[in-house]
């Protein structure tokens, strides 16, 4: 249960690491990665996940 | 008056700071029809203090001084219609355009670098592609690194006025003294057509409710600056169909909480930019509809006339762009500040501004006294310092004036494309060249070779390199003086 990022959509913009609840984002090479031991979809936290409602691009922070 | 007696050069003993020497030769210019040029004489002392060399605030600084850039903050809180997120091109001028996106420490660095390069570097703005408010701690790593390096350069910030009420305290502990929000409607129902969505509270909004919320938070976020003395300009982006209109009741309301100006900037829109507006081919208004709306705005909050749409990473005078010059790959890992060139250069500005304040105030008076009813439109190449000293074949915008019984104003520039290029004028270009100036019935440059000329009196417009040099509105006086077959006594000094 883990969100990830499509590599080659993301922006790079860094919202996500920041509004991540768990710390579970981090610039990781040359892109943004979920941590998938560290992601709890936001549950507890927020009703949405922060990482894809903050995303400016559709269809990019999705359900591994 | 007359060409500088001394340059910049000769204060600081360089020989290959082009642009220093350029930029002082270059002379300035005045105006008196934007807000933001007035003089400081019916201006409060204080005010004029902070805008004085801030050339997006004073129209009369910004022949004067520089600002740059850095894109430090990409991070954004609102998804507008007429931005592509996505969009990253080095030859591209526009807002939230951007070659590269800088750590807090590499933006330190390309400052140093340019601060010891550009002697005219007075600002330093955060203004996408992102919001410098939402994405706060980079910004704020930004300044204090800055602040501390470089104690009297003025600080920046533009946004889109979401997150501002939660910075506004900081953002004065800072010392940032000039807020850009960019404010488009007043009204949710036409927000909800230039908003998709928010992010806001840690969820994301749409419709009515999102653009009712920003625009709560931009007026409460304008409300607290003004109460702290932060100066605001207001940018609207004007979108023909949606918010034209409505944008006179956006003036009405930012001038009630005391916006110091308000920019109206075109719409750019083009499918290739992929942005909504882009693709569903929403126009932008015309040069005529942008003036027409300005001018129905005057009585107003105060308007920028002088607005380039500079790239998210701008560095230079308002009319260039240098940011090319100062990649992260040619600055140096480490460097250290040297304000020699920028102490130099102010010193001869500050001389130099006292003599065009005096020969601007001549020229306007060689106009009231011409006692024509004649209106003039003039456009003028510069490479700044308010003088008429750029060739026309190097031109890549002209400033235009109108003189008429009221005095000489600015009242705004015409990009066009460069017409001479390895020493070779290109004809397709001169007509493009010619077409940009309809309208205008004089043409002032440092230098015109007889094609061009002869190619604009074709046009009707008449082309002139025999005030080289002088400032522009001597230039000016003199050509409507002679226009008015009044004698030009004082144009010429």
């Amino acid at each position: 249960m883990a969100f990830k990022i499509i590599a080659s959509q993301c922006t790079q913009c860094g919202a996500c690491e920041f509004e991540c609840p768990s710390g579970a984002i981090k610039f990781q090479g040359e892109n943004y990665v979920i941590v998938p031991e560290k992601c709890t979809e936001c549950e507890g936290s927020f009703d949405a996940q922060q990482c894809a409602s903050v995303c400016p691009v559709a269809e990019t922070c999705v359900p591994a | 008056m007359s060409a500088p007696a001394i340059s910049v050069e000769s204060l600081t003993g360089t020989t290959s700071s082009e642009l220093a020497s350029a930029a002082v030769k270059s002379g300035g210019c005045a105006s008196s029809s934007c807000g933001s040029s007035r003089k400081p004489d019916d201006m409060d002392p204080a005010i004029w203090d902070k805008i004085k060399d801030h050339p997006c605030f004073s129209e009369e600084a910004h022949h004067y001084f520089a600002r740059m850039h850095v894109a430090v903050a990409p991070a954004c809180n609102v998804q507008c219609n007429y931005c592509n997120r996505k969009y990253d091109c080095a030859n591209e001028s526009r807002p939230g355009v951007v070659s590269e996106k800088l750590t807090p420490d590499q933006a330190l660095r390309t400052v140093v670098a340019v601060a010891n390069e550009v002697p005219q570097l007075s600002v330093l703005g955060i203004a996408g592609p992102g919001d410098a408010c939402y994405d706060w701690e980079k910004t704020k790593a930004t300044f204090q690194r800055v602040a501390n390096e470089i104690p009297d350069i003025r600080l920046c910030i533009s946004t889109n006025g979401l997150a501002l009420p939660d910075h506004v305290a900081e953002l004065a502990d800072m010392n940032v003294d000039h807020v850009t929000i960019t404010i488009n409607m007043v009204d949710p129902e036409i927000g909800a057509k230039i908003y998709p969505w928010i992010f806001y509270d840690h969820r994301r909004y749409g419709g009515i409710e999102a653009a009712r919320i920003l625009h709560e938070r931009q007026m409460s976020g304008l409300e607290m600056l003004s109460k702290r003395g932060i100066l605001t300009k207001i940018n609207s982006v004007m979108i023909p169909g949606v918010n034209d209109e409505h944008l006179i009741e956006v003036n009405k309301w930012v001038k009630e909480r005391g916006a110091f100006l308000h920019n109206v900037m075109p719409l750019i829109s083009d499918p290739a930019h992929g942005t909504h507006y882009g693709l569903t081919g929403q126009r932008g208004p015309h040069p005529i509809e942008i003036k027409a709306l300005q001018d129905r705005l005057e009585g107003g909050a105060k308007l920028m006339r002088h607005c380039r749409q500079c790239r998210a990473d701008a560095v230079g005078l308002l009319g260039e762009d240098r940011g090319q010059e100062f990649g992260l790959g040619r600055v140096p890992g480490e460097i250290t500040y040297d304000g020699s060139k920028r102490e130099a250069y102010r010193e001869l500005v500050a001389h130099e501004r006292l003599d065009h304040v005096k020969a601007k105030s001549d020229a306007i008076d060689v106009v009231k006294a011409a006692g024509s009813g004649k209106s003039l439109l003039v456009a003028v190449t510069t490479k700044g310092g308010g003088r008429v000293n750029e060739h026309f074949g190097h031109a890549k915008e002209f400033q235009v004036y109108a003189a008429s019984p009221d005095g000489i104003s600015f009242v705004g520039h015409r990009k066009v494309e460069q017409y001479c290029l390895g020493g070779w004028g290109k004809d397709a270009i001169l007509d493009g060249i010619v077409a940009a100036l309809e309208g205008i019935d004089v043409v002032l440059c440092a230098k015109i070779g007889n094609c061009p000329k002869d190619q604009l009196a074709a046009a009707g417009i008449r082309a002139s390199d025999a005030y080289a040099h002088d400032y522009i509105e001597t230039a000016i006086s003199a050509i409507y003086a002679a226009a008015s077959g009044a004698p030009a006594s004082a144009a010429t000094a």
